[in-house]
């Protein structure tokens, strides 16, 4: 179950400015093949920028990027799924009039072979064929593959959107907050979806807000705190508060804290000055 | 472990219960068809009880031929739809593409195939630009194509010249609208489209059982194959007791059959209901959402030349009003009366013959009862507020019962 040999993608001093903001600040972050990171954080902390840096959304502005330690540069959204690695955001991006099977093969659709070639004509059958194969394979339980997306429960949805990021073949698959607004039985099923990525071998990073869900999935819990990397745990042998401390800084020494409270101290009496 | 196992007999039951999602998908996925067509009887009931000539052969033949324009339209304006978009400009273009045909061949003497394929050139090149200038500069469809309307209504005047008015007299343009075909012929249509159905229905079934795919058997084929061949047998009889089959009917199915085809079985066809879909999503999948649209808007401009021969084909003449009147919102009425979605994403080519046949009968019979066109109009506006408030229900109500 656990991460085995080297790192499958390795980032090392990556950093992001939007204007005044620094989103990233010298961040290392390693991913492996059959290991599930969770990438945690309070809001702001530059979980999204991380993933999107990844994933070739907003390259990030320094830093060196190692994709099965080569150096590889990811620009644009197209570099990342020719490296392999697959992102699945948290809006989902489903096309909620068409059935599963289309969704599945959105963008890259079976084609027929013969005379339906001329029309570029679908290769229903197929792809219907690929898509039971698939999910059958995650133990996905879907009612019916030509059920609308629209009509499924949000668990269902995001095991779909899960799957469809399957079929390019990634090494890495992102996953953006894939617990939210889920109940716990659709929860139970998502999370369990992850499991088997794992055994796919695949490396896995989880966004998540939920401590529970990542202690029940992760192998290692990543910490993002104002853009840098506030701590990382293996989660056998930590604990929920250890890690809400590294969220919320407390796990900081308390010098900081002296050190803003003197600094406050002293503030009200320059806006004196300057007014 | 356990949720493991529920899991994986979870995808047992689903497998075991397909057979009755395909009855389920049969009967809502052809609900709103099946609606109109109820519509449809209706309607046709109303009118037979008050005036017997209206389900004569002359009458249904002269009904066919007037839903030809309208549906010609339609079939552009349908692809329009699924994209969550609106063409304003298809009445005006028909007119205006219909002019230039009638310029080329009158005035200029043009052999007639040249003269329609200049027409649907111009109106292939008009819905081009109007689609490049709404997915370019993110114009919404509405503004440049009422922007058209009044443009291309404009340069249908300036085309025709001073007579405002051009008879045409080519009679392969005048026999478009006003061909009939012997009995015989009648029925050799009959056969081949009933065998073209049967064939495409029985190849789909054996590869779908190939694949192992075989789901819910093939009886609900088997009733689709037998209700269409009695359609067809019956249509083509009655045509035949009167003038026969027109032309003008056989090129109304070839475009609908043709893109119907088009927009459910091709890749093109997928991404136009992508876009409409989720235009985010689409993009984020690959697809050219800005190629799909301008191609969407050639269509739909395309659609409304052919149209417009047509309406030209049969009055023998293109004059100032012609593209003019209700034809614009009727083209556009008919789609959704008969269950296109005006958000995108929901619907097929058929509304545009059944949504054509709804609103022609309508038309129609109010003419056999010699109504006003005050009660015209206001009955066709009454009809498409119920279809989309019915559909609207309908479409809440297969909501809260498909999520689980």
């Amino acid at each position: 179950m656990a991460a085995n040999g080297t790192p499958l993608l390795e980032l090392e001093g990556i950093s992001k400015r939007f204007g005044p903001v620094q989103a990233l600040d010298r961040v290392d972050f390693t991913v492996s093949a059959g290991e599930v990171v969770g990438l945690v954080g309070d809001n702001g902390a530059g979980k999204s920028t991380l993933v999107k840096a990844i994933a070739g959304i907003n390259p990030p502005d320094e830093g060196t990027v190692r994709f099965e330690g080569k150096e590889v540069r990811i620009h644009k959204p197209q570099d990342a799924t020719e490296l392999g690695i697959a992102t699945v955001y948290q809006d989902l991006a489903l096309c909620d009039n068409l059935d599963v099977v289309n969704n599945l093969f959105l963008g890259r659709e079976e084609r027929a072979a013969g005379a339906g070639q001329v029309t570029r004509q679908l290769d229903e059958v197929k792809m219907e064929h690929e898509t039971a194969d698939l999910l059958s394979n995650l133990a996905v339980t879907i009612p019916s593959l030509r059920s609308e997306v629209g009509t499924l429960s949000g668990g269902q949805r995001q095991q779909v959107a899960v799957a469809r990021s399957l079929l390019g073949d990634p090494k890495v698959v992102m996953l953006d907050e894939p617990t939210a607004a889920l109940g716990v039985p659709q929860t139970k099923q998502v999370l369990e979806l992850i499991r088997r990525l794992r055994e796919r071998n695949l490396g896995v990073v989880v966004i998540s807000h939920n401590l529970a869900d990542v202690f029940a999935i992760c192998d290692r819990v990543f910490v993002l705190r104002l853009g840098k990397a506030a701590g990382e745990f293996k989660a056998e042998d930590t604990t929920e508060e250890h890690v809400i401390g590294a969220i919320t800084g407390l796990a900081e020494n308390r010098e900081n804290n002296e050190a803003d409270r003197e600094k406050n101290e002293r503030k009200p009496e320059e806006e004196e000055e300057g007014a | 472990m356990s949720a493991a196992e529920s899991t994986v007999d979870g995808a047992q039951d689903g497998q075991g219960s397909t057979r009755g999602q395909a009855i389920r998908r049969l009967v809502q996925g052809d609900l709103s068809s099946v609606r109109v067509v109820l519509g449809l009887v209706v309607i046709a009931i109303i009118f037979q009880v008050q005036e017997d000539r209206f389900l004569s052969a002359e009458n249904l033949t002269n009904l066919m031929l007037q839903i030809t324009t309208i549906g010609l339209i339609s079939v552009g304006i349908v692809y329009v739809l699924l994209l969550g978009e609106i063409d304003l400009s298809v009445g005006a273009v028909s007119g205006l593409s219909a002019a230039v045909m009638a310029v080329l061949s009158v005035n200029h003497g043009w052999n007639a195939y040249l003269a329609i394929a200049a027409a649907v050139a111009v109106g292939a090149a008009i819905g081009f630009l109007q689609g490049s200038l709404f997915s370019r500069f993110v114009v919404p469809s509405f503004v440049v194509t009422l922007a058209g309307l009044l443009a291309w209504e404009g340069a249908l005047l300036q085309v025709l010249g001073k007579t405002g008015s051009l008879n045409i007299n080519d009679p392969k343009i005048t026999g478009l609208a006003n061909t009939f075909y012997s009995d015989t012929v009648g029925w050799i249509f009959a056969v081949v489209i009933i065998a073209a159905y049967g064939a495409v229905l029985a190849m789909g079934y054996r590869k779908r059982v190939a694949a192992g795919l075989g789901d819910g058997g093939p009886l609900p084929l088997i009733i689709r194959f037998v209700f269409l061949s009695a359609l067809v047998i019956a249509a083509v009889a009655i045509l035949n007791s009167d003038r026969g089959v027109p032309l003008a009917v056989m090129i109304l199915l070839g475009f609908v059959v043709g893109m119907e085809y088009v927009a459910k079985r091709t890749t093109f066809g997928r991404h136009v209901f992508a876009v409409g879909g989720n235009a985010e999503a689409a993009r984020r999948a690959g697809i050219r959402v800005n190629a799909v649209r301008v191609a969407v808007f050639t269509i739909s401009g395309s659609m409304a030349a052919i149209g417009g021969v047509m309406a030209a084909s049969r009055l023998f003449a293109v004059n100032q009003n012609s593209g003019g009147n209700e034809l614009l919102l009727l083209a556009i009425a008919g789609p959704v009366i008969a269950g296109t979605s005006l958000f995108g994403g929901r619907g097929s080519v058929w509304t545009a013959l059944l949504g054509a046949l709804v609103i022609g009968s309508i038309s129609n019979g109010m003419d056999l009862l010699s109504l006003s066109s005050a009660v015209k109009l206001m009955v066709t506006g009454g009809v498409l507020l119920l279809a989309v408030l019915v559909d609207a229900v309908a479409r809440q109500q297969r909501q809260t019962s498909g999520r689980v």
